[in-house]
């Protein structure tokens, strides 16, 4: 049926501005190249705990960032300002909630996520880059839990960064000295709160982010590992053929494939 | 190109060091109108210097040239000369974009680091009145709470346990244990009766001292399990040393704490105690003991 005119008007009306968009920046064709990308096959459920973790980080920062409207870093106002958070606020419980599960949540995803990279051999050639940023976000969100647990300013926070810290003086030769740069000097008191408040929620957030950004970036270079069951890729009929350009981007090279 | 009348125009200038004075000099000026009148003079003073000798240069006669090969056999500037002209500009690019990056972010950087290994607030020397030493009897533990820094805050309270063991050689003597345990650092509890409802209470504000009469068989610690003896020593649990001990002196018939440092082991009790006495160390760490080797430096604290 041939399109009317005034359709064909509306249509114009959404596609020029997008086409606007794409010729000047190419985000468009970007956008469509990183969410329509071919993955192998078999790719299923358990690949999509990279993107709930993603999800969580996501939920971490947002929550985060307004949470730091109402929290006070100053050890005479820090447990009111969360009492008020939970208690007075218009949805100030729901909010701290979320970031407070949702660490956790975030916490054991990314166990789950490294589970599935780990028991799918998707850390093996050529994505053992990848796999070592993992390990330093997994380290970092660790550091976000331990700095974050501090915030609360109550005695189970109060001791257990104690114990904490204390833990990291234990470490040989250098430890003493790591444990006094956490502390912000010779003992645990105000500027202890607002170096972990700092570190919590702006060099550690920004670290992740840009690691997070380089994970991505090498799973779309290097594609997705398909499951190790099932018929094995040379039995398999071939996806289309792949721009030469975008070689590898699928599958993984000749070199990384078994050999049986 | 082509054309003999064009050579002369199209040779590149010589290098030279002076607009970089130059540069300098302006940027001295600039930063002179914000900070103080001399760095204008300074950075004025470059700029005519550096402007002058620029100058000179420029009107500086050229050495005649040697006489150049016919137009049409001329080489195009050798390759090498090329090369070092980029080279020179993007190492120029580099390095000076290292040393502005270094220059912006080292302070940042040391600012994290340094201030908690150097002499500020923080490190104020130890200086708690404890009140008239009449107000300790002899033999009486004392669970005391104090403040330890002038800026007060319960964050900077603490806890130690003193008892009074009558005169040594004609001088009051004291012990006096911290209540910080030497596994991670929870406070320990005395194993016995405290009696807060004898609580006593010295001076006022940030300077107040608290004194709860206690009958300690021992101390313990709730978190992790460490238990002490009387005088310290480890008994069972997982601390690898002995508590840690407050310094005193006596001023004006009142006890004044001074100082903490950390114990290896005491033998003997009350005034008659041998003290391994170290420097003060954070808990979990040894201070004796082949161990200790593996904490050869400590931060100031």
């Amino acid at each position: 049926m041939p399109k009317s005119e005034r359709r064909r008007q509306l249509e114009a009306a959404v596609v020029y501005p997008v086409d606007w968009l794409e010729e000047r920046t190419g985000l468009v064709s970007f956008v469509r190249f990183f969410l329509f990308r071919h993955v192998p096959k078999r790719t299923n459920w358990f690949h999509t705990l990279g993107s709930a973790t993603l999800t969580a980080f996501l939920v971490q920062a947002i929550t985060g960032v307004i949470l730091a409207m109402y929290y006070k870093p100053d050890p005479d106002k820090a447990y009111e300002s969360i009492q008020f958070i939970t208690n007075e606020v218009t949805l100030g419980w729901l909010v701290r909630g979320m970031h407070r599960w949702g660490a956790s949540v975030f916490i054991i995803l990314l166990f789950f996520h490294m589970a599935r990279v780990f028991l799918f051999g998707a850390y093996k050639y050529p994505r053992e880059v990848n796999w070592l940023i993992g390990v330093v976000l997994l380290i970092l969100g660790m550091f976000e839990g331990f700095t974050g647990y501090l915030l609360p300013w109550d005695q189970t926070s109060y001791w257990a960064t104690v114990v904490g810290i204390n833990i990291t003086a234990t470490g040989p030769f250098l430890g003493p000295f790591l444990a006094q740069i956490l502390k912000a000097g010779a003992a645990i008191n105000e500027e202890t709160l607002s170096r972990f408040y700092s570190i919590h929620m702006l060099v550690l957030p920004g670290l992740m982010f840009s690691l997070i950004g380089l994970h991505l970036y090498l799973v779309i270079r290097n594609g997705v590992t398909p499951p190790p069951w099932g018929p094995q890729e040379d039995e398999e009929e071939e996806v289309e053929a792949e721009p030469s350009a975008r070689a590898g981007l699928v599958q993984p090279s000749p070199r990384g494939r078994r050999t049986t | 190109m082509g054309s003999e009348r064009d050579e002369g125009r199209h040779e590149a200038p010589t290098l030279t060091v002076w607009p970089i004075g130059l540069a300098v000099g302006v940027a001295c000026v600039l930063v002179g109108l914000i900070v103080s009148w001399w760095v204008v003079a300074v950075g004025g003073g470059l700029v005519i210097l550096f402007a002058f000798l620029w100058v000179r240069d420029l009107l500086r006669p050229t050495p005649p040239s040697p006489p150049s090969p016919p137009a049409r056999l001329r080489p195009v500037a050798p390759a090498a000369t090329r090369a070092t002209r980029k080279g020179f500009l993007s190492g120029m690019t580099l390095g000076l974009g290292a040393v502005i990056g270094g220059a912006v972010t080292v302070p940042p950087f040391l600012l994290a680091i340094l201030p908690p290994f150097l002499k500020g607030e923080g490190f104020q020397k130890l200086e708690v009145d404890l009140g008239p030493i009449d107000a300790y009897r002899e033999g009486q533990w004392l669970v005391t709470k104090f403040n330890i820094s002038p800026r007060g805050g319960s964050v900077n309270e603490r806890t130690a346990f003193v008892r009074y063991n009558g005169l040594l050689d004609r001088l009051p003597s004291f012990t006096i244990i911290s209540n910080r345990c030497v596994h991670l650092g929870c406070p320990v509890q005395p194993n016995g009766p405290v009696a807060a409802d004898q609580r006593k209470v010295l001076g006022s504000g940030r300077r107040k001292v608290e004194l709860i009469p206690a009958q300690p068989s021992g101390f313990g610690c709730p978190c992790h399990g460490g238990q002490y003896d009387i005088e310290g020593n480890r008994t069972a649990g997982p601390p690898v040393r002995a508590l840690d001990r407050y310094s005193y002196a006596i001023r004006d018939g009142r006890l004044v704490l001074v100082g903490l440092y950390s114990v290896g082991k005491v033998e003997g009790e009350g005034k008659d105690a041998r003290i391994a006495k170290y420097r003060l160390a954070a808990p979990g760490i040894h201070v004796d003991g082949w161990e200790r080797i593996l904490y050869p430096l400590q931060p100031p604290s």
